[in-house]
């Protein structure tokens, strides 16, 4: 199958959802386009709200609407609508506990070129910390798709992380998707290898390299953040006894914290991170920029001899 | 319950103005803080709405199509908890419990604490884009409701606010009303001192909103402006009340320090005795 970008399957899905529910509703800040959502605007206009070039107004707008019983669609670039929006969103969405679901595209170093400013690399540590809120990161176009179709019955709030940048598919059309509920996609008992988003496929590849090397690698999508699936990396942690983290995130606070977060309290083991290494994106191709920061297959691959030597 | 037929008995509603007043900081006390000065101005605002304007039933909270009020300046939540209580929607006795844990009368409102609060606020400037996401869905739903959107003159120093008065009129959505409680005060002195705002009408006029200016203290006026948004068409309003922060004990008046302290027991009293020779005064 081709690559795909996931703001791609958030576009489908969003459509579907129109088709078959009529209290889907749509709004963005002129970033439609961009986020895919402009294919559900076209088939219906009345159930789509341009709100301007205003973030805070969107997501305050998102909540009154699903106050009044829709479940609304806010999209945006990631960045701007979890960094302008923070506080819309834990007062007016969160703290209310309503059903607005935010597509933040552009995540990641995807948006390349465009440079730092556009460029979220923080939005998975915002998000997470707030009550209430869901996060989840599609590591392509065919989860996006489901992630998307299966926030709308999800009750409260939740976050999809998407990206710009076609990805290779990794998950198959029988797959199950279930919010909370991670996938393991390769077994091994040497190591575990938990990722998200884009770099599941980056994940997959450093397995593959290390199988040759007689490493086992057991890899996890683990596309839902909050609620994490304890039981998946506490089964993880006691089966395999070392992890590494892959986020095209920083590493503070974001997959890698949590999946710690949940590994200290029930059964610490040696972990690595691979992430952003608090720093600021920068303008480039985005595969350049993968490399550049070190999250290709051979840095994961890196990562896993590195955290074997500590749990030997 | 329909909106009161005809113009209600006005002398009843100011001398019930001087109860709610005497309610609001008899609660803050009892509370030991909150915010007294932005609460007293809202008073007749708050009257005008409950005993005249909103369609709504203290019963049914709940009712789907009953007209909305949001306490955008949630500072200002314990006028909206005395009114709330003096409507029925809850016993009057809990005022007590304001801010005292467990409550469900929080400093700043959470929504549906008790049921007849719509909204959270806190936060300033959130609640016209809330307004506004109602008003889209109602629109689809074709339910025709108004819906009431209380903001201090302070709080619209929040860009969100001139986001949100730019949706309301793009999208034309007439059953939104934004009051502006202009009390001339905010937390560290005069607003004309700390951002000036002005020339407020203007303002909400040049962003497309029929915009109705009064004197936010004069129940008469307050009604008038209510019936007279109603029946605006194809556009939001927006009602600049001129009112006086702490409105109603000398003390308290445009005195900055009443912002956000509660009276202690000999300064409500004062206050009290203040309120019934007003009283007194309504025939």
């Amino acid at each position: 199958m081709s690559d795909k970008p996931t703001r791609d399957g958030f576009g489908e899905g969003l459509l579907e959802l129109g088709r078959s529910n009529p209290n889907v509703v749509a709004l963005s800040g002129d970033l439609e386009d961009s986020a895919r959502a402009v294919w559900f605007k076209k088939e219906f206009p009345d159930r789509f709200f341009s709100v301007g070039i205003a973030e805070q107004d969107m997501i305050g707008t998102a909540a009154g609407l699903a106050w009044a019983g829709k479940i609304a669609f806010a999209c945006s670039f990631s960045q701007f609508v979890t960094g302008k929006a923070l506080e819309q969103f834990r007062l007016a969405v969160c703290y209310q506990r309503l059903n607005v679901k935010t597509a933040g595209s552009h995540g990641g170093l995807s948006v390349g070129a465009d440079g730092a400013t556009a460029e979220a690399l923080e939005e998975l540590s915002h998000m997470r910390v707030l009550p209430h809120m869901t996060v989840i990161v599609p590591c392509d176009a065919m989860e996006a798709k489901q992630a998307t179709i299966a926030s709308a019955s999800y009750p409260g709030p939740v976050f999809l992380r998407l990206g710009r940048a076609p990805v290779p598919t990794v998950t198959k059309p029988d797959d199950a998707f279930t919010i909370g509920k991670a996938n393991v996609l390769r077994h091994g008992a040497d190591v575990a290898i938990i990722a998200c988003g884009t770099m599941v496929a980056h994940a997959l590849e450093a397995a593959a390299r290390l199988a040759r090397e007689r490493i086992e690698s057991r890899v996890i999508n683990l596309h839902t953040i909050k609620p994490i699936d304890e039981d998946a990396l506490i089964a993880a942690a006691r089966e395999t006894g070392a992890i590494v983290t892959v986020e095209e995130h920083t590493v503070l606070g974001g997959l890698g914290g949590a999946v710690a977060e949940v590994v200290v309290r029930h059964h610490p083991v040696p972990m690595r991170f691979v992430g952003v290494l608090d720093r600021f994106g920068t303008s480039g191709d985005p595969a350049e920029l993968l490399r550049a920061f070190h999250l290709m297959p051979d840095d994961i691959a890196s990562a896993v001899k590195d955290v074997l030597h500590a749990k030997r | 319950m329909p909106p009161v037929e005809g113009r209600p008995d006005i002398t009843m509603l100011r001398r019930l103005a001087v109860d709610l007043r005497q309610d609001i900081l008899r609660t803050i006390a009892a509370a030991g803080s909150g915010h007294p000065g932005g609460s007293l101005s809202m008073v007749e605002l708050l009257i005008g709405l409950y005993w005249h304007a909103l369609r709504h039933d203290p019963a049914q909270p709940f009712w789907p199509d009953r007209d909305l009020f949001l306490l955008s300046k949630g500072h200002g939540c314990p006028a909206l908890y005395v009114v709330l209580a003096a409507r029925g929607y809850f016993p009057k006795e809990e005022l007590r419990t304001l801010r005292r844990y467990p409550t469900r009368l929080q400093g700043h409102p959470e929504k549906d604490s008790p049921p007849g609060v719509e909204i959270a606020s806190g936060s300033l400037g959130q609640g016209l884009s809330m307004a506004n996401g109602i008003a889209l869905a109602d629109r689809l739903d074709r339910r025709r409701r108004r819906i009431f959107c209380l903001m201090g003159d302070g709080e619209i120093q929040e860009g969100q606010v001139w986001e949100a008065a730019m949706t309301a009129h793009h999208h034309k959505l007439e059953a939104v009303c934004a009051i502006v409680d202009a009390n001339q005060l905010q937390q560290n002195g005069p607003v004309a001192q700390i951002q000036d705002i002005e020339p407020l009408a203007d303002k909400w006029r040049a962003f497309g909103w029929h915009t109705l200016e009064i004197d936010g203290h004069d129940i008469v006026q307050v009604i008038d402006a209510y019936d007279k948004a109603q029946t605006v068409k194809g556009q939001p309003q927006a009602i600049v009340a001129r009112t006086v922060k702490g409105k109603g004990v000398s003390f308290m008046e445009l005195n900055p320090a009443w912002h956000g302290v509660a009276p202690k027991p000999d300064e409500l009293e004062k206050a009290l005795s203040e309120l019934d020779a007003a009283k007194a005064k309504l025939s």
